[in-house]
């Protein structure tokens, strides 16, 4: 298979290339070099897809470890640096943070489509074996990268998925827990936990990429599996990897990059969750913890067992399964193509994953349905989806692979593929698992939904309507700074919403700002400038509780994207004060009502009212307009690069859709060839 | 446009290359380039970085004939208190014999105060000469250790290998004691 039949002309080339042959190398491996089955269709697109997002990881990881500090007081700080200060760094981070779930996302299609083919049968058990720990790899490395930006998500995930090691106490005493503070390095999550993990974060995607060169090699020992999984028997069954299968890569390559793209600039937090824009905190759990979207089907599995080490078993179990597929599939035909009963057995175990994923995205005490006393919550739901998932794989396989009868397999490959419809399903597959892996049904139980307000920032051509985070700045600063910090946002941010750098400086002006130590070793206030961020109003935590009775004013800069809805949350905070309180609620001494806090009852006091600040440009100060504009405001603290996002969102969806439609014509004529030799 | 019928996988990979194959692999070159620019950008000195770009020196305490070190933009600055032989010094150079000919007086605001950036013009090390007793040069201005550039008493070079004379940044005196670089 692998003979070289590189023939240079080039005498440069052909030069170099006699003394190290990596040109041969890749004209054999991904280039005219390769022969191919004629008939690929488009699910054999993910392998390239994957290697595409791999790189995509990888560069924009690198860059994004030049700004990152893995300190555990600073590494919130510091991406909060990069979404802000540093140049494109928006775009990197939400590059990074959305590549990694399409990464997963082509990965999982992708070895969908081995397990729907018999990719994983002889003579290819290797290469899937090897594919198989690419997977495990990248688990790790998404775990470990999920971690570093030190939110409560971060933290409560290195928390809980370290945690699965402690189960082993139940085996051998004591090994679990020694285990567990191993890989913390101390008693519990911290400081030295965040350190190794940004050291692993940064090694395992160049082991996954050796991992991939090995996964190649071994691919190109056998060739390729083909949609009809019978081998091929000559020439006639093959064309040349390069130019056929690189320019429908490239336009499958087109489409990912779009979908892509939609996330990063139009919804870049849609996967994320709210909780990981609130600094870590080691006292308190996040009232919802759920992991990313991608291991949602095995967070479920392990939730619906009612015993720690069982259920750590059964996660792991789950996952290394997928081994012995080659084993406990005893049938020799290798597509389902021609396998009537296992077809539908994999669809419907598909089915299964995918609820299995949404049940992961679910509070446990929540009610699927009830009928009188009958009612099924999703712990019981889990459960039945979580036995079915075993039983494909050690029953309903097996026995399918002895009793099916297949149908008679073709002589050989006859027919090239090239439908586009294929490509429409498979565009519209690759967003499911994105509109399941949402976390947008999290009201806490019995709050309502904040009703939706129109905001001059929503929608792909959203900008900030300047007079409105103009006039909320004045309500922060003369009403909420009162008790909120601002601390990611500086005085010279001002000018980036039509203020003159004049106004920006007299604004500074106002604040004091300490600064120090002077020539005498002491500290000093002095009047803010430019470059200084808003100075607290507390001079630290425990002085800001004292002063609330007891409850921290949240900071606000993250307010926005740190809180389920978002503006109409806090808008709908800020108008719905007053009202009467249920009448089974006693509101506590020192808390007040308001029906859009989670759990009704909220230490601050109502604090906006009519007429409470004069705006500078006249606007009439009614609480609805004071809430409107301040939740604005702080919308643009929160995501100060949302305009410059949307605009270069809009060339690059154009440029990517001229592309894509140029890469389309492209394939389709280059396979015309193909379909005109039939 | 389908007249060519070139033979599929012929030994040699060559088939005819049309405009739409071109146009498509040009635009893929173009996007790839334009994806390098935020890679490299991000390197750039960021938001913060930029804004913090002014110091506010008391310099009412600096005796004539001495001077103070200050931080401006993680770099040292020279505050020097010339004294009156010191600016005739400066003053007194034929201007069209230095290798970077300025005139004193188009380096300082008061000629009492010299300002200029402590960065050897040659390789970036700080020069000696802030302290009393370290080495000035022949030039009774300063010395830089490393390859041995000599500065005079307004910071131009005289000999050595440096090429220019010591950057004078951007201040202003906000009062007769006070200035702000930056």
């Amino acid at each position: 298979m692998a003979t070289s039949s590189f023939q240079p002309k080039n005498k440069l080339v052909k030069w170099f290339d006699q003394q190290l042959p990596i040109i041969s190398l890749l004209h054999g491996a991904v280039g005219p070099g390769y022969p191919c089955p004629k008939n690929l269709n488009y699910w054999w697109n993910f392998g390239s897809l994957a290697g595409f997002f791999l790189g995509v990881q990888i560069l924009t990881g690198i860059v994004l470890a030049m700004h990152y500090v893995p300190q555990q007081d600073l590494a919130f700080d510091s991406v909060e640096h990069i979404m802000r200060d540093v140049n494109y760094g928006w775009l990197l981070r939400y590059m990074h943070a959305n590549g990694a779930s399409m990464f997963f996302l082509v990965v999982y299609i992708h070895i969908f489509r081995g397990l729907y083919y018999g990719s994983y049968k002889h003579p290819r058990e290797v290469l899937w074996f090897l594919g198989l720990i690419i997977y495990l790899l990248m688990m790790a490395t998404g775990f470990m990268g999920y971690v570093l930006p030190w939110g409560q998500m971060s933290y409560w995930a290195a928390k809980v998925i370290t945690n699965l090691f402690s189960s082993i106490d139940l085996v051998i005493p004591g090994v679990g827990t020694t285990i567990v503070q191993w890989l913390w390095g101390g008693f519990s999550v911290g400081e030295p936990t965040l350190n190794r993990f940004f050291a692993l974060h940064y090694l395992l995607p160049f082991v996954i990429a050796a991992v991939v060169v090995l996964h190649i090699w071994a691919l190109h020992i056998q060739g390729s599996n083909n949609p009809l999984g019978i081998d091929v028997k000559g020439p006639q069954d093959q064309i040349p990897f390069h130019p056929y299968y690189t320019a429908k890569d490239a336009l499958g390559l087109g489409i990912a990059m779009i979908l892509f793209a939609v996330l990063v600039f139009y919804a870049p937090n849609f996967l994320g969750h709210t909780d990981n824009y609130i600094k870590a905190n080691p006292l308190q759990t996040p009232p919802e913890i759920v992991p990313e979207w991608y291991y949602l089907p095995f967070y479920a599995i392990l939730r619906s067992i009612p015993n720690k080490l069982i259920g750590v078993i059964a996660l792991f179990t789950s996952i290394l399964i997928l081994f012995a597929m080659p084993w406990l599939d005893r049938s020799k035909v290798r597509s389902a193509r021609f396998r009537p009963v296992f077809k539908v057995f994999f669809w419907i175990w598909v089915v299964d994953v995918l609820v299995l994923g949404h049940i992961g995205s679910q509070p446990t005490d929540k009610i699927l349905f009830s009928a009188g006393s009958f009612s099924v919550n999703y712990v019981l739901f889990g459960q039945v989806f979580t036995f079915y998932y075993f039983l494909h794989f050690f029953v309903i396989v097996p026995l399918v692979g002895i009793f099916e009868k297949p149908k008679p397999l073709p002589e050989s490959i006859s027919k090239a593929v090239l439908k586009t419809g294929g490509a429409a399903a498979i565009v519209a597959l690759m967003l499911l698992p994105m509109v399941g892996g949402s976390h947008q049904a999290y009201a806490a139980e019995g709050t309502p939904v904040p009703p939706k307000q129109h905001w001059s920032f929503q929608g792909p051509f959203g900008k900030y309507d300047r007079a409105a985070v103009q006039r909320g700045f004045q309500v922060y600063k003369e009403v909420c700074h009162t008790c909120h910090s601002l601390n990611y946002f500086a005085f010279r941010n001002l000018t980036q919403i039509g203020f003159s750098e004049a106004q920006a400086k007299a604004v500074a002006g106002e604040f004091m700002v300490q600064d120090g130590p002077d020539d005498n070793g002491d500290m000093y206030m002095r009047p803010g400038r430019l470059a200084d961020h808003m100075p607290p109003p507390f001079p630290n935590d425990k002085a800001a509780k004292a002063s609330n009775g007891g409850a921290l004013p949240p900071d606000l800069s993250d307010i926005i994207k740190a809180r389920e809805y978002h503006a109409d949350y806090v808008y709908a905070i800020l108008t719905h004060f007053g009202e009467e309180p249920p009448k089974d609620m006693k509101i506590q001494p020192g808390l007040n009502y308001n029906p859009y806090f989670p759990g009704g009852q909220i230490a601050m006091p109502p604090p906006l009212q009519p007429e409470l600040v004069e705006y500078a440009d006249g606007t009439s100060a009614t609480l609805d307009q004071e809430a409107h504009d301040v939740a604005t405001f702080l919308t643009w603290v929160s995501e100060p690069k949302l305009e410059a996002r949307h605009a270069l969102g809009f060339r690059v969806m154009a440029f990517l859709i001229v592309f894509t439609v140029l890469l389309y014509f492209t394939n389709k004529r280059l396979w015309a060839r193909i379909k005109k030799q039939q | 446009m389908t007249t060519s019928q070139p033979v599929v996988g012929t030994p040699d990979g060559k088939t005819r290359r049309d405009f739409l194959s071109v146009a498509t692999a040009a635009l893929g070159a173009v996007g790839a380039a334009a994806t390098v620019w935020p890679l490299i950008d991000q390197m750039n000195p960021s938001a913060d970085v930029l804004a913090l770009s002014s110091t506010e020196v008391d310099i009412s305490a600096i005796p004539a004939g001495q001077a103070i070190t200050v931080v401006w933009r993680g770099q040292p600055v020279f505050v020097r208190h010339r004294t009156e032989k010191e600016i005739k010094e400066a003053q007194d150079v034929k201007v069209a014999a230095l290798r970077d000919p300025q005139t004193d007086a188009s380096r300082v605001l008061k000629p009492e105060w010299l300002i200029v950036v402590g960065v050897c013009t040659h390789l970036g090390c700080v020069p000696l000469g802030q302290k009393p007793g370290e080495k000035r040069g022949d030039y009774d201005g300063w010395y830089c250790p490393c390859h041995g550039s000599e500065y005079d008493t307004s910071g131009r070079i005289r000999q050595g290998p440096a090429p220019a004379n010591l950057a004078v940044p951007p201040y202003s005196f906000l009062d007769d004691s006070h200035i702000r670089i930056g």
